[in-house]
């Protein structure tokens, strides 16, 4: 297996988070994309650490998912709080500021 | 045989494990000190009752604040002139970083001042309880009431300890630490607003979905440029820049996926479209905090990027970001023209402010870079005193933003539309105030280091730009006012604090700019 193949297979899975933030609706799916984004860089980290022969990769990937962590429980606390407002999660309907 | 080697083995000292030293600290107390206040603060908020947090949190804030410039100060005095690295190499104290740490105590002293008012709007302009629904009855009550969720004074610690090491991060993990560590309270602090709550709560959650998203751009830039160079260390990728045997392709995509990210935060150019709408939702203390310190975060990060890791292949990118300057330029003063609330109208007005910024920024020189840090220091008062004036004309249901209500201003509150006045025209950069000295030293480094060009387009979008704040004064001298027009509170020893300080500031930085301008050129980045 050559490790190029994992880095395809990774920008592939940020492509399609990237694709996802954009044309999905529900505020919570925009939100798994983005953490889908997260993790495709961590795939990307790992297989850098083995090409690389160092170990910073592997730690890097640690880093990264603490601050995925960090971010779903602000990320959940302000989607529900705007869900509990309106009984919706889209990002459509919320369109009060504008131009 | 085996089994008296293995005894022997056991027999044996364990091995010694490597010694750690820790890192002297005098270079990084001000962090420390900001970050500890926020961690005292948080116990504030579990085990103290509800009535004595609000004086408990200001108090411990403002001494955070002082104590850290305190330090800052002492430390400055002896700080070797080159710089240098603290906590194992992740940190770069060095002049500029010294330069934009005392900018954002001193402006986070400012915001907080605003944050902490409760003259301006009865309680302080943030929710009493974050947990209670708009339109409920609970939500009608606690509009009247004077509590408030005083968790939003650790949420500025420790997005100030975010932005302070941004500013220093020496290599990228600790950058984009940084950058989560200064986003994420922002985003719930936008969220606090006492009125117009679904307004606020849209901001915030705007903000959120847009930062993450910028923020995995960020990220996978980083992890491109550890695939081109095997290491994060800003001055490991300046060295492998100038020879690998991995493809460029790397660096240049990894480069170009870091800078959306810094441009993202730093609201320049077509990467800006969450500005208005947050800037617009947030509660005012809030977007002053967010227009003056994240700005100067963010830039001060760009900064240190382009010239420490990526100076070698400026050929290759700068281009670019001559684009993504005139686009922001361009957009912040075209769209500033059509926008009818006041808030949004300086956001557009800070976009066209980073597109400035950003012509500074790419001038690699010593020059660039000392303008740049000024730009950043006066236009940081500037706005904050903007948004405090802006958060004193009122009506029954909060904030009157919409322009057509600050018509006849001045026959109203001759003082509060004199200050405006002042401000605007700051932020326009008429001479004898910060904005003008701030522009002239960005643009003639521009000029010294070949893009003259740029600065002419920069200069056409200044005129343009300078065209929406003269109408806000046209508005708010020759209009009639309106019947039921708005009414200036008269603020609080707080706001009032705040506001003297943005414009005491802007007119000192105006008229006698040297001694600043020594400041931020006291020395260059620690490249190693």
């Amino acid at each position: 297996m050559t490790p190029s193949y994992y880095l395809l297979l990774s920008a592939l899975l940020f492509t399609i988070g990237a694709v996802g933030v954009l044309v999905r609706r529900n505020a919570i799916v925009v939100f798994m994309c983005v953490e889908l984004m997260l993790n495709a860089v961590n795939l990307t980290l790992v297989t850098f650490a083995r090409i690389n022969g160092t170990l910073s990769g592997q730690v890097m990937a640690f880093f990264v998912m603490v601050v995925a962590a960090a971010e779903v429980v602000v990320g959940l606390a302000i989607i529900m709080s705007i869900f509990r407002t309106r009984r919706t999660a889209s990002v459509d309907d919320a369109n009060l500021l504008k131009y | 045989m085996s089994v008296i080697s293995s005894v022997l083995l056991l027999a044996q000292e364990p091995p010694a494990p490597p010694k750690v030293e820790a890192p002297p600290l005098d270079a990084v107390w001000p962090i420390l000190i900001v970050l500890g206040a926020a961690c005292v603060g948080v116990l504030f908020e579990a085990f103290l009752p509800r009535h004595q947090r609000w004086p408990f949190q200001v108090v411990l804030t403002l001494l955070a604040l002082a104590g850290a410039g305190v330090l800052l100060a002492t430390y400055i005095s002896d700080a070797p002139a080159a710089g240098e690295l603290a906590m194992y190499g992740t940190l770069a104290v060095d002049r500029p970083a010294l330069f934009l740490w005392g900018t954002l105590l001193a402006l986070s002293l400012g915001a907080v001042l605003m944050i902490a008012d409760r003259s301006v709007e009865p309680g302080g302009a943030f929710v009493a309880s974050a947990a209670i629904r708009p339109g409920t009855v609970q939500d009608r009550a606690q509009v009247a009431a004077t509590g408030m969720q005083t968790e939003v004074f650790p949420l500025t610690l420790f997005a100030l300890g975010g932005m302070m090491i941004f500013c220093a991060a020496n290599d990228l993990l600790t950058m984009f630490i940084a950058l989560e560590v200064l986003s994420l309270p922002l985003y719930l602090m936008c969220g606090l607003a006492r009125r117009r709550r679904l307004l606020s709560q849209e901001a915030a959650v705007k903000y959120f979905l847009l930062g993450a998203f910028a923020s995995a751009f960020f990220l996978y830039g980083i992890a491109l440029l550890y695939g081109y160079s095997g290491s994060v260390q800003l001055a490991d990728i300046a060295a492998s820049a100038g020879g690998s045997d991995r493809s460029d392709t790397l660096l240049f995509a990894g480069m170009g996926l870091l800078v959306v990210g810094l441009l993202f935060k730093a609201s320049v150019g077509p990467f800006h479209t969450w500005t208005p709408d947050v800037y617009q939702g947030a509660p005012t203390p809030v977007t002053a905090f967010m227009a003056a310190c994240t700005k100067v975060a963010a830039f001060g990060g760009i900064l240190r990027v382009l010239q420490v890791a990526f100076e070698s292949t400026n050929w290759e990118w700068r281009g670019v970001l001559w684009g993504v300057a005139i686009v922001s330029m361009v957009i912040g003063a075209i769209l500033g023209l059509t926008q009818t609330d006041v808030k949004r109208m300086i956001a557009y007005s800070s976009v066209a402010h980073a597109g400035f910024l950003l012509v500074g920024s790419i001038a690699l020189t010593d020059k660039g870079l000392s303008g740049t840090l000024f730009y950043l220091l006066a236009y940081g008062f500037t706005t904050l005193a903007t948004f405090g004036v802006i958060s004193l004309v009122r009506d029954s249901s909060g904030e009157a933003t919409h322009l057509s209500q600050w018509a006849g201003l001045a026959k109203r509150s001759p003082l509060v539309a004199g200050v405006f006045t002042f401000l605007l025209l700051a932020l326009a950069g008429i001479p004898l105030t910060s904005g003008f000295v701030g522009k002239f030293v960005v643009f003639e480094a521009a000029i010294a280091d070949g893009m003259a060009p740029l600065v002419v387009v920069a200069l056409v979008a200044s005129a343009v730009a300078a065209f929406f704040y003269l109408r806000v004064i046209v508005l708010m001298y020759f209009s009639e006012p309106a019947a039921e027009g708005p009414t200036v509170t008269v603020p609080g020893a707080f706001t009032t604090a705040a506001i003297t300080l943005g414009v005491l500031v802007t007119l000192l930085l105006g008229i006698a700019p040297a001694f600043a301008l020594d400041w931020a050129a006291g020395g260059v980045f620690a490249i190693r």
